[in-house]
């Protein structure tokens, strides 16, 4: 189906089961432990062996030999592979480091090798007794010291142009009465999942089974199939239940290519696990950003001139953090310019995290608005407000096809009581140094073709199978409720059958685009399959109703059921895209506000209260859809107040590299959460009229944490994390 | 290319000044290697799991989390780091909580482990469980087993008196309060971030409000 | 992990000789942090003495009117304990501010105090650590030292002692109860338990080979108010950047120990002269020597800031 001219009324209108909270479908198993991820598939495999991945004890230069003769003596040791006998491995489409090292390493803890035993507990301690003689090269560590080194991208990536303009920024900055000129810097961050990468491979003849757990099923299957030189038909992944991603497990890691190299010199089905402090170097990670953001404005608060700088590095052949391109978008000004920059790192690979480019780009820009606010002596809120745009700012005939910024911040104002905000450093209780924040949020809606097939069978059951993944977004439950929709029937009448690249291929699950394009692709294979039943019981197509478990039409009603009598109905389609997209910028819009309490003897900061306002296109299911945008807070509290990848300089690596030195948000952090969805539905996005909100919910969230803390202590940190060691000396006496 | 002998390790490591090239040999662990193989140590154990008594021989270096998911095919007891750094291995021992990736298997002769399994199905669900489904205390699932093992295992533990961080007085009997739950489930990290769901469902089935 | 054989000690005496007399030997309680620590292969021991089966567990009044406190005594028990929590509530504090609840109920009296350091460049068995493989250096020195000592640190190590629990029993003037080999026991004050690295950082406490701890005993109750704070990246589930136990006197004078910042709980009783004259005063004693790094010298301004609040806090 080609979706090319905005949605009409149509089936999912009715909302009879689309747009009702609704309970998780994999509830019951997941939370009785029934749920099978990657490495708990004894369901399809038994007696597997056990592999384990050895990590490069240095970040640049080459093995010089590698000695496994002590490990393949080991008891139960049944096979180790290395680059020297694994045979020609490609890099994969979206990789940039190799995933088995050797002889030169890129990186610290690239893997060096496999080791294969029939116990996890042999495997692990033969990997102990490799000896590993490096040639260490210098390399490239300081994001900071390598700024001035930094170029332009070569390419137009996915994320862009390197550089951009509209009218003359320089001369409209210049001539600006207001203006604010300041550095920020983000740090490199991990997804940290609580799943490790972990895969299960199976060989039978020449056809490679991967158990493991991915985003994106369809572009791994071919970057599996480029990696070990296969034809892309031999390869089969399968991935119902998915540990979390948030980008982690967008593409092939270690864990698929070293199972299956295992399982192919063992001869025996081999099941990994990445251990978790290998994950932090060995994987990927959202890269540190230098940010410098220009504004200038009327002295009555119109922004006429917006620039914003982006650095970030990436190992020789990687990208760079996005982070300027949603200042191409959110607020007005004649003139603007964004430029993006990358230095070559030696530490490990770059790349995507939950709003790659947006989160920390509005961890700078949302800082920023808040500190020409107070420089304009205007309200955030109002100061946004009065930039609002609801046209591109660089090309004004295009529009936004929904854009409710200021509603999402004023309601939100309301919402939170912002009219009691008070000026920074003002507001104490006891030893408590109280404070508001406030964050905009913008994350583009992404349109990307998804097939899926729907199955009828006699006794009603409609089936949808389709290679998409939930990796904890709730896919399995939306698609049940579309397919519902659709056909008319309960939602128990529907199984979903997900994550399997047998199956049609999907958007995937990544850049918030996977519930708006997934469940388009049902609804596609849906009106076929309407079709079909009609013609099956003989109805007028034009005239039928789906209703009630039945189909009507005129005064006749038949049980859905009734049209696979003869044999079960299957449809297949794809939903694809015009150019809506093109003509429309499509996007979604957040409010994000906090209050915080800053300990005024020890630094100690405290969330007391979050509230996010979204718009969002229709949203499916008003329950995981407040999931998603709750979670992407805690996230975003990690971000603006804890997380960081401590960058050793000298030996190239995250030193930090597990879960007790890389600290997430635990559960004391999080106060209760409100989220509010606005009204919308977006006709101009898909037949679904919904967009996405799982990236939404981490947009602008960081900067109101900043700004809440700026505005409980009065001292500005532009440097994230805030923690407490960059302001203590800042802080009031202690009696 | 295998070596005959073993090299013995040269560490060369450069701290504090430039870092130019060097050679080093770094063994993958610095551990002394042993030059004969030691075979793996059996030991035998037998304890109960979800009422059901369980007798193994397991190598001693096997985990109560390795013997649960690899042994006994109870995969519902997850491995989020094995490093008791996440919570995802919670298991009730004993009627306590622990973190089966820290114990081992054979230091647990005649205990009576309950694990997500024990605590309910999908046709008869725990309250904790049904209670996660209905306030969506989850997303991924992957630590949810064990937020839901310790959700259970803090509820018991308030009513049993022991105190928290965050209690008032350590002599009060502490309260079921927001508070309380949330300092007592910081074991259990969720990095979907279903925190705020989680202190709801718990509140749900305490009968208190959150 | 290294392979290793393992048997169930039945008595003290017993499990102390056979630590002395087998090769590798280790002793295994609550395993938070020996099995941490072995399947990074920083621990490798070849074999474990079990020592759960000991029946050290109970908490017992001394006919000094004082307690003690068999090894075995899990964290939560003791943090639990009414006459711990009455009357030494330092100790309740410090206990319920360490971990989580999973680990609490696990750990245990004799093995919180010997925990290892969480210093990264220890925990990355690729990385020069003399703590752990003497004579390699010291990667923290000039590395990301954050988290690490500012104060009895030495130029081979700068790691910190990560326990809560023994900061407390180092205000409570605890003493550490042990068995040797040969049977015999003795009694080491906690001062003396925690040693300064100097050039042997490897070595960090006072026991011998093959002793086990079999108890911690508590003097009688001192009385006082007691405030534990520990100031942490987050508000729970991880170790402090630093930490502020007191008692205070309604007279005025008290006690101070200090987690965080040194590879032993840091008490200096001198300083403790100066309570009365106030946190500054008090701190400028405390760590009088230190040698921060870039990194971790907040700790410093920090230290000196939650003891402000802290006595505050205990003088209402």
């Amino acid at each position: 189906m080609k979706f090319d001219t905005p949605a009409a009324k149509n089936p999912i209108d009715r909302l009879k089961v689309v747009g009702k909270a609704t309970d998780r479908i994999d509830g019951p198993l997941k939370t009785t432990g029934l749920a099978p991820y990657a490495y708990e598939r004894h369901d399809k495999v038994r007696n597997p062996a056990y592999g384990y991945v050895l990590g490069s004890a240095i970040a640049k230069g080459k093995i010089a030999a590698i000695d496994l003769a002590a490990a393949k003596a080991m008891p139960g040791v049944l096979a180790i592979v290395t680059a020297d006998t694994a045979g020609k491995l490609e890099k994969g489409q979206f990789n940039t480091a190799k995933l088995l090292g050797g002889p030169d390493i890129e990186h610290y803890h690239q893997a060096v090798a496999v080791i294969v035993a029939e116990t996890f507990e042999q495997a692990r301690a033969a990997a102990s007794l490799i000896t590993v003689n490096y040639a260490r090269a210098t390399g490239n560590f300081d994001l900071a010291a390598l700024k001035d080194t930094a170029v332009k991208p070569v390419a137009d990536g996915p994320g862009g142009k390197p550089d951009t303009a509209v009218g003359d920024f320089e001369k409209g900055f210049a001539a600006a009465p207001v203006k604010l000129d300041a550095l920020y810097t983000t740090p490199d961050q991990a997804h940290a999942m609580m799943e490790p990468h972990a895969t299960t491979a199976l060989w039978e003849g020449d056809k490679l089974t991967l158990y493991t757990a991915n985003q994106m099923i369809a572009w791994s299957k071919g970057d599996v199939a480029k990696t070990l030189g296969i034809a892309p038909e031999n390869v089969r992944l399968d991935s119902p239940y998915i540990g979390g991603g948030f980008g982690g497990k967008l593409f092939v890691r270690a864990d698929a290519i070293l199972a299956a190299l295992g399982a192919k010199a063992s001869g025996r089905p081999v099941k990994l696990a990445l251990t978790r402090p290998f994950m932090f170097n060995n994987t990927t990670h959202r890269p540190a950003t230098i940010q410098r953001i220009r504004i200038g404005a009327t002295k009555d608060g119109k922004i006429t001139a917006i620039g914003h700088e982006g650095w970030s590095g990436d190992l020789p052949g990687g990208g760079p953090e996005t982070a300027v391109n949603q200042t191409r978008l959110l607020y007005a000004g004649a003139d603007r310019m964004t430029k993006t920059r990358l230095a070559v790192l030696d530490l490990p690979e770059g790349n995507a995290m939950r709003a790659p480019g947006e989160a920390p780009g509005l961890m700078a820009l949302e800082i920023a608005m808040d500190e020409m606010a107070e420089k304009l002596g205007i309200d955030p809120i109002k100061f946004r407000a009065i930039n609002d745009t609801q046209v591109d700012p660089e090309k004004p005939e295009r529009k936004f096809s929904q854009r409710q910024l200021v509603k999402c911040l004023e309601l939100g104002a309301e919402k939170f009581g912002w009219d009691k905000r008070k000026g920074p450093g003002s507001v104490r209780e006891g030893r408590w140094l109280i404070g508001m924040g406030v964050g905009a949020g913008i994350r583009n809606n992404l349109l990307m073709k998804s097939g899926a097939r729907v199955r009828l069978n006699q006794a009603g059951i409609v089936t949808v199978e389709t290679d998409m993944t939930d990796i904890g977004t709730g896919t399995y439950t939306i698609l049940a409720q579309t397919a519902a929709e659709m056909m008319g029937i309960p939602i128990d009448k529907v199984v979903v059958t997900l994550g399997d690249s047998d199956l049609p291929a999907s958007a995937g699950s990544g850049g918030q685009w996977g519930a708006n394009n997934s469940t388009s692709g049902v609804y596609a294979a849906c009106m076929k399959l309407r079709e079909t039943v009609a013609q099956r019981l003989g109805f007028n197509t034009t005239e039928v109703d789906f209703a009630d478990g039945k189909v009507h039409s005129g005064n006749r009603s038949i049980a859905l059921g009734e049209a696979a009598r003869t044999g079960e109905i299957v449809a297949e389609d794809t939903i694809e895209y015009g150019d809506l997209d093109k003509k429309y910028q499509q996007s979604t819009f957040a409010g994000h506000f906090v209050e915080v309490a800053v300990d005024a003897a020890t630094g100690e900061t405290r969330i007391r209260r979050m509230l996010a306002v979204c718009a969002a296109g229709r949203i499916l299911n008003p329950k995981a859809a407040r999931s998603q945008v709750i979670g992407a807070m805690t996230m975003g509290v990690g971000a603006a107040m804890i997380e960081e990848l401590a960058v050793d300089k000298r030996f190239g690596f995250f030193v930090n590299h597990d879960l007790a030195g890389y600290e997430v948000p635990v559960h004391a952090d999080i106060p209760h959460q409100e989220v509010i969805f606005l009204e919308e539905e977006d006709p101009i996005s898909s037949p679904m009229k919904a967009k996405g909100v799982g990236e939404l919910g981490l947009c602008g969230v960081g900067a109101a944490v900043a700004n809440a803390i700026y505005n409980a202590t009065g001292i500005r940190v532009r440097d994230y994390p805030i923690t407490l060691d960059k302001y203590l000396d800042r802080l009031p006496p202690v009696a | 290319m295998d070596f005959d002998e073993f090299t013995p390790s040269r560490r060369g490591v450069i701290v504090g000044g430039a870092v130019t090239v060097a050679v080093t040999t770094v063994p993958a662990v610095e551990a002394q290697v042993p030059r004969k193989q030691t075979m793996a140590h059996i030991e035998k154990v037998a304890f109960e799991v979800n009422g059901k008594r369980r007798e193994l021989a397991l190598d001693t270096r096997t985990t109560l989390l390795d013997a649960l998911r690899e042994h006994l095919d109870l995969t519902g007891t997850k491995k989020g780091c094995d490093h008791g750094q996440c919570g995802a291995c919670t298991v009730i021992v004993d009627g306590r909580r622990i973190n089966s990736c820290l114990t081992l298997a054979v230091m647990h002769e005649g205990d009576s482990i309950t694990t997500i399994e024990g605590l309910g199905t999908p046709e008869k669900l725990h309250p904790m469980q049904a209670a996660f489904i209905r306030h969506d205390g989850y997303q991924c699932g992957y630590c949810t087993p064990g937020q839901i093992c310790s959700a259970v295992s803090v509820l018991d533990e308030i009513r049993r008196g022991i105190p928290s961080h965050v209690s008032a007085s350590l002599t009060d009997q502490p309260q079921i309060t927001n508070f309380e739950m949330r300092e007592r489930m910081s074991g259990n990290i969720c990095r979907c971030g279903a925190y705020s769901n989680i202190a709801e469902a718990m509140a749900d089935v305490a009968g208190e409000k959150a | 992990m290294k392979a290793f054989s393992y048997e169930r000690a039945r008595t003290p005496a017993a499990a102390a000789a056979a630590a002395e007399r087998t090769p590798g030997a280790k002793f295994i309680a609550g395993g938070t942090n020996l099995l941490d620590l072995m399947k990074l292969q920083i621990e490798t021991p070849q074999h474990l003495i079990d020592v759960n089966g000991l029946g050290i567990d109970k908490i017992e009044p001394t006919p000094e009117g004082g307690l003690r406190i068999g090894a075995l005594v899990r964290n939560t028990d003791l943090a639990a304990d009414m006459r711990i929590r009455r009357d030494y509530g330092l100790l309740s504090r410090a206990l319920l501010a360490g971990a989580s609840g999973q680990l609490r109920n696990k750990a245990t009296t004799a093995g919180n105090l010997l925990q290892r350091t969480r210093c990264p460049y220890f925990y990355d068995t690729n990385q020069a650590c003399n703590k752990r493989k003497p004579g390699s250096g010291c990667a923290a020195i000039g590395g990301f030292s954050r988290s690490l000592g500012v104060i009895g640190v030495s130029d081979a190590c700068i790691a910190t002692q990560p326990s809560d629990m023994a900061v407390a029993m180092r205000a409570l003037d605890a003493t550490v109860e042990t068995v040797r080999p040969d049977g015999t026991a003795r009694a080491i004050p906690i001062a003396d338990f925690h040693r300064l690295p100097g050039a042997t950082p490897h070595i960090e406490t006072a026991l011998g080979k093959g002793e086990l701890i079999t108890a911690v005993t508590l003097p009688k109750p001192v009385g006082g108010t007691h405030v534990y704070h520990k100031v942490r990246d987050r508000a729970s589930y991880a170790f402090a950047l630093v930490s502020v136990g007191v008692i205070v006197q309604k007279d005025g004078s008290g006690r101070v120990a200090v987690g965080g910042i040194a590879p032993k709980p840091w008490r200096v009783e001198a300083s403790e002269a100066d309570l009365p004259r106030g946190a500054k005063a008090v701190a400028a004693g405390l760590l009088a020597g230190a040698k921060p790094t870039h990194d971790n010298q907040f700790k410093l301004t920090l230290v000196e800031r939650t003891l402000g609040a802290v006595l505050a806090e205990a003088r209402g």
